[in-house]
């Protein structure tokens, strides 16, 4: 199949990374305000002791920060090359 | 498959639960949204433009397998097997996907076709193409029909919404976002799903193995449970394979589930596929499936675990282990929810049923992702409507992807009809696959293979399995367990290789000129590299990585051996 005219190429849409980060931003933040405020005995009853919301909020609050780290030590880079040749038919 | 779907299984889900649930969805659907913008043509809108890096396709090529059945079945079968069960991953998976990524991912990303049936037609020609791609767009809807309507019963059982409400909420959330986005929404929404269900599971996981008191409490629970420990080693796996005999077990096990089953799952089934020809580059895509075996390994820890320890420590799930009544209420199926229920907290409880609804949404649209394609490119564009300009295409895709939706939403509501024939259904799709694997094994390694014997090898070959089958279901052969699942896959593969080697010595070759690209022997190695390769480093060396993988799966096998 061919493809006519020029196509202009963006980096891959947009970056996944961020898009993970601030989902886990916004669940680790939810969670450990939970923990912190919302968790009663009977909650604590139930997970056999562990105030699971916090040690998950602070978790997912870890792996959002990781996750904004890789996206800006490593930015995604248009390959000019890639994006002429990739696999057009 | 079936939940018990009385108030047993009722979560106590509350506002701060719900609020992630929202929150998960608006993500969902942004994804879509920020997807559409990338797509200006059908090769953006099917395959992703050929331009994502492998960790992306990677964890998708999983997550498109990390659905309903997975989840809820694999913690049922732990439930139920213990730790035999690990060998849907470490023996049913993980050696096919490294296959796929060292030995066929070259001839397909090579040869640049855009579907699994269009290297059918590229090697065989049009009849066998007809075949596949009919079977497999046929396979995809219905599936997807099954997907809906797990996800359905499950939303029905744990928050009470009505089932029919269930099934088009959910098909409208997946149809906004494949319509919009297509390939790269699906995916990158799949790479998301993939790291909440690990959030999810992992907590699930440690709470539950830390009430039964560790490792060593399972073990216990586990022995004083069914008075033997056969269920806390892998091997040789007799009950799994409804085998008395344990070398027939381990042959069962590593031949029918290892080798005809799950090589022709992995290698040739489009839903997979489809995931390493979005890659960017020949290293990319072989990456994709290796990328994918690590996580794959480790999976069975946060699905498989918890199974077995929600059957020693959830009382009515213990007491339908020991007899297996219907008093209990539960069964195996309802394993995970049951330990969701009992062991988390509001907050962490909606983190769980994001990431659940998020494994069943993925599947389903996995499967329409790819129907979208196969029709369009493989049906529509070669036999209906040709040489029409590249934007029509993309117009019956996403016209496509309404339609198969539609029909999805049928499917659900005549699987809540008929579960058992769904069952079925879903067995007998899985013996398309094995054939599949031997006409594409043989094809791509031996150039004699004629056009004539691609398509009777698969003909012949999903009849027998169909008969395998019926015979067992009728009662003519008595293997119970999966015997009889692995023994049709081992036919069906036996016959295809036969008559194609019978039919190819009687009629005539295709040209080797046509057969460049597509088989080993007449592909010249430069063929199968890649310029845009040049400078990768160690851990990105498909063959080192597969190595890698290959050696991890082995250690993973003795020390739970």
């Amino acid at each position: 199949m061919s493809v006519s005219g020029h196509r202009t190429r963006r980096a891959g849409a947009f970056d996944i990374r961020i898009v993970i980060a601030a989902l886990f931003g916004v669940f680790g933040l939810v969670l450990t305000g939970m923990g912190l405020f919302g968790t009663s005995d009977a909650d604590l009853e139930k997970a056999d002791g562990i105030n699971i919301n916090l040690w998950t909020g602070v978790g997912l609050l870890v792996a959002a920060a990781l996750f904004a780290l890789w996206t800006w030590l490593r930015p995604i880079i248009v390959d000019a090359e890639a994006a002429a040749g990739a696999g057009r038919d | 498959m079936t939940l018990v779907a009385d108030a047993s299984l009722r979560l106590d889900a509350g506002f701060w639960d719900y609020t992630l649930i929202a929150v998960y969805f608006v993500f969902v659907l942004g994804i879509g949204l920020m997807a559409r913008y990338a797509v200006s043509d059908s090769l953006d809108f099917f395959l992703s433009g050929r331009s994502l890096p492998a960790w992306v396709t990677g964890l998708a090529f999983i997550s498109a397998n990390l659905g309903a059945i997975e989840i809820v079945g694999m913690s049922a079968n732990g439930a139920e097997y213990g730790m035999p069960t690990m060998h849907y991953f470490w023996v049913g998976a993980v050696p096919a996907m490294l296959f796929l990524g060292v030995v066929m991912m070259p001839f397909y990303y090579g040869s640049k076709v855009r579907s699994v049936p269009e290297f059918m037609l590229r090697r065989f020609g049009p009849t066998a193409h007809l075949v596949n791609a009919i079977s497999f767009a046929l396979a995809q809807v219905l599936i997807a029909g099954v997907n809906l309507f797990l996800l359905a019963t499950l939303v029905n059982a744990l928050l009470g919404w009505p089932r029919e409400v269930a099934v088009v909420a959910a098909a409208i959330i997946v149809l906004s976002y494949i319509t919009l986005g297509g390939l790269s929404a699906a995916i990158y929404n799949e790479v998301l799903q993939f790291f909440v269900i690990v959030a999810a599971l992992f907590p699930l996981t440690v709470v539950a193995l830390d009430r039964v008191g560790g490792w060593s409490g399972l073990t216990d629970g586990i022995r004083d449970a069914t008075g033997s420990t056969e269920q806390l080693s892998a091997w040789p796996g007799n009950e799994l394979a409804g085998f008395d005999s344990s070398v027939l077990s381990v042959i069962g096990i590593v031949f029918g589930l290892g080798f005809v089953l799950s090589f022709g799952y992995w290698t040739t089934n489009f839903v997979e596929v489809q995931r390493a020809m979005a890659s960017k580059s020949m290293s990319a895509a072989r990456r994709t499936p290796i990328i994918g075996a690590f996580p794959k390994m480790f999976i069975p820890f946060l699905v498989v675990i918890p199974g077995m320890i929600a059957a020693v420590i959830v009382p009515e799930l213990a007491q339908y282990k020991e007899d297996q009544s219907a008093d209990a209420g539960v069964d195996y199926n309802d394993a995970i929810l049951l330990l969701m229920r009992d062991l988390l907290p509001n907050g962490m409880l909606g983190l769980a049923i994001a990431g659940l609804l998020a494994s069943f949404m993925a599947g389903m649209a996995a499967n329409i992702s790819s129907f979208n394609t196969v029709f369009s490119y493989d049906i529509w564009q070669r036999y209906v409507v040709k040489d029409r300009e590249d934007g029509y295409y993309l117009r019956v895709g996403r016209t496509i992807t309404v339609v198969a939706t539609v029909a999805a939403i049928g499917t659900a509501f005549i699987a809540a009809g008929y579960s058992n024939l769904m069952d079925y259904l879903q067995q007998l799709f899985s013996f398309f696959n094995a054939p599949l694997f031997a006409t594409f094994i043989l094809g791509m390694f031996w150039k004699r293979m004629t056009a004539a014997a691609g398509w009777t090898g698969l003909v012949a070959g999903t009849l027998s399995a169909v008969t395998v089958f019926v015979l067992s279901e009728t009662g003519a052969l008595d293997l119970p367990g999966q015997g009889s699942a692995f023994l049709a896959a081992g036919v069906a593969f036996v016959v295809d290789i036969v008559v194609s080697v019978a039919v190819s010595l009687r009629t005539a070759p295709k040209p080797a000129t046509e057969l460049v690209g597509l088989v080993y022997g007449l592909t010249p190695k430069e063929n199968l590299r890649d310029p845009r390769d040049r400078d990768e480093a160690w851990y990105q060396r498909p063959g080192l990585m597969a190595g890698i993988a290959l050696v991890l799966i082995i250690v993973l096998n003795i020390v739970f051996f």
